[in-house]
């Protein structure tokens, strides 16, 4: 029974995640043990908080579509929550954002039915007119640009980017690859974050942006960078339609706009005055400190695999 | 029945409601009272105050859990009445008068019989997110229990997503911050700058953004 469940390479794949969990799991009992202190009970904590992530999403894809897209919907639920409580906003405007968390059902629901059309025009064109001028109708100018900015570039970055993660589990099951390509592209952008922590930690001396992000270097980056690309090359041919050669590009697109969004992100906080997002996920932060490098890995992953491998000409 | 009124009304429709649309992060859930007599002393921006308070317990510690709110606001409809007192579980008290007794004898006996008080000093919900004055009548309690710790606690974010004259329930986070307690110290005015003091060092503890 055991071995059916494996069978097919969704999965698999998951399997290997948790393999890999355990293997996380005892490196950090074992630091914990040798090097007792703060550094190896955050191991400990973001390890925990990962058990909890990835049993979460793997019932959430497991289960069945319907599910799958109303668990993405609430990833993109939480993170723009998470954006308008940290950004400055008018009171004026307190309806207004009641508009743009209902803008989220309406996006996840062209993705579901796949109606890529309007899926890529429901945010930036329609939200993006119609929110500023419901804003203007409330009358007050003073800090009207403000107002208009944050809201139109959050809508995008935590619902119109990150439902390309629904676009893309749409993608896989019309083209009978399931929930593989989604899978794909979440692993890959989490395992991206951690081998280039992993790296930069071990070899970092050479900061890419030190006023935006003082952790990031070089050797993180590229050492991230060739990691995911091996993955990839791997993982690819079973999850998805590319072969192994262009899995492999994947990898490498994957980890670059990866680290594009985690640095965007620090940098929104930085200027915010805070560290996280919020304290939602024990050793990690926020939700948009988890998903910072999926806001920019989805869109590019999901176009770069519907532009080649999708079957019908891009609009 | 009521009691099972309230934990249903909890369960199903507060805690599902708060978890998805507020998310309150607590800080220093540590510094809350684990039982009575005990005096929770809290910022009001927005009638969510008190029921994100009562969810932060267990379902079977809701009735040990004692809102004190205005009897003129709260009372004046029948079912309003009973739904502030029933499923709340308030204790109405009249404001601003001194006018025949003690009003705040209710608080007293509660506290008597070992009940979490959960009081708002500033009176009235007022404008979303500016603590305004502080009344005194929370001192007054103290003096009159002098061994019954007052807890400290600061919200924010709840009057963002439902302020006072409003209907319209938006999504935002919300941060709660319990600070150490303390007790009755001899004088109003002294008590009264320390539970200020408290409040304000609560508030420096999280981000708050601009919200004008």
């Amino acid at each position: 029974m055991i071995a059916s469940f494996f069978s097919t390479p969704v999965h698999a794949a998951i399997g290997v995640i948790f393999a890999l969990l355990i293997f996380a799991s005892a490196i950090a009992a074992i630091l914990r043990r040798a090097a007792p202190g703060e550094a190896a009970t955050e191991l400990s904590r973001r390890v925990m908080s990962w058990w909890v992530m990835i049993v979460i999403f793997t019932v959430a894809i497991l289960t069945n579509r319907v599910v799958s897209t109303v668990f993405l919907a609430l990833v993109s639920f939480l993170a723009l929550k998470e954006y308008l409580s940290l950004i400055p906003t008018r009171r004026v405007d307190r309806s207004v954002l009641l508009w743009a968390y209902l803008a989220i059902p309406v996006q996840f629901y062209f993705a579901h039915v796949e109606s890529f059309g309007f899926f890529m025009v429901w945010i930036p064109v329609w939200m993006f007119l119609f929110l500023p001028a419901r804003i203007t109708l409330g009358g007050v100018t003073e800090g009207y640009l403000q107002a208009v900015g944050t809201l139109s570039w959050g809508l995008m970055m935590t619902v119109f980017a990150l439902s390309h993660t629904a676009m893309l589990l749409a993608f896989g099951v019309s083209r009978g690859f399931g929930a593989g390509p989604l899978l794909f592209l979440v692993a890959l952008t989490q395992f991206n974050d951690v081998a280039q922590f992993t790296w930069g930690k071990l070899f970092g001396r050479h900061k890419i942006v030190p006023t935006v992000s003082p952790k990031k270097t070089w050797e993180g980056f590229l050492g991230g960078l060739f990691t995911t690309i091996a993955a990839a090359a791997f993982a690819g041919p079973f999850l998805t339609p590319m072969n192994t050669a262009w899995s492999a590009l994947a990898g490498a697109i994957i980890a670059s706009a990866g680290f594009l969004g985690d640095i965007t992100l620090s940098a929104t906080k930085r200027d915010l005055g805070v560290k996280d997002a919020s304290n939602l996920i024990p050793g990690h932060g926020g939700i948009l400190d988890r998903v910072d490098s999926l806001i920019y890995a989805a869109p590019v992953f999901f176009h770069f695999i519907n532009y080649f491998f999708g079957d019908r000409p891009a609009p | 029945m009521n009691r099972l009124l309230r934990a249903g009304f909890f369960l199903l429709v507060v805690r599902p409601v708060l978890t998805l649309v507020l998310g309150a992060q607590v800080r220093g859930r540590a510094h809350l009272p684990a039982r009575g007599p005990a005096i929770i002393v809290a910022n009001h921006n927005s009638h969510l105050d008190t029921l994100t308070i009562l969810t932060m317990y267990r379902l079977r510690d809701l009735p040990h859990l004692r809102p004190v709110a205005a009897a003129d606001y709260f009372l004046r409809s029948r079912l309003r009445a009973w739904f502030a007192r029933n499923i709340i579980g308030i204790i109405p008290i009249v404001r601003g008068g001194h006018r025949g007794g003690n009003p705040l004898a209710p608080c007293e006996e509660a506290l008597d019989r070992g009940d979490i008080l959960i009081l708002f000093p500033e009176g009235s919900r007022g404008e979303p997110e500016v603590m305004s004055a502080l009344r005194r009548g929370v001192a007054h309690l103290a003096q009159a229990r002098p061994h019954v710790p007052v807890h400290p606690l600061f919200i924010h974010g709840l009057g963002k997503a439902l302020p006072k004259d409003s209907f319209l329930l938006v999504p935002f986070n919300c941060n709660i911050v319990a600070g150490e307690p303390f007790f009755w110290d001899g004088d109003i005015d002294s008590f009264m700058a320390t539970l200020r003091a408290r409040m304000e060092g609560l508030a420096a503890q999280i981000h708050v953004p601009p919200w004008q």
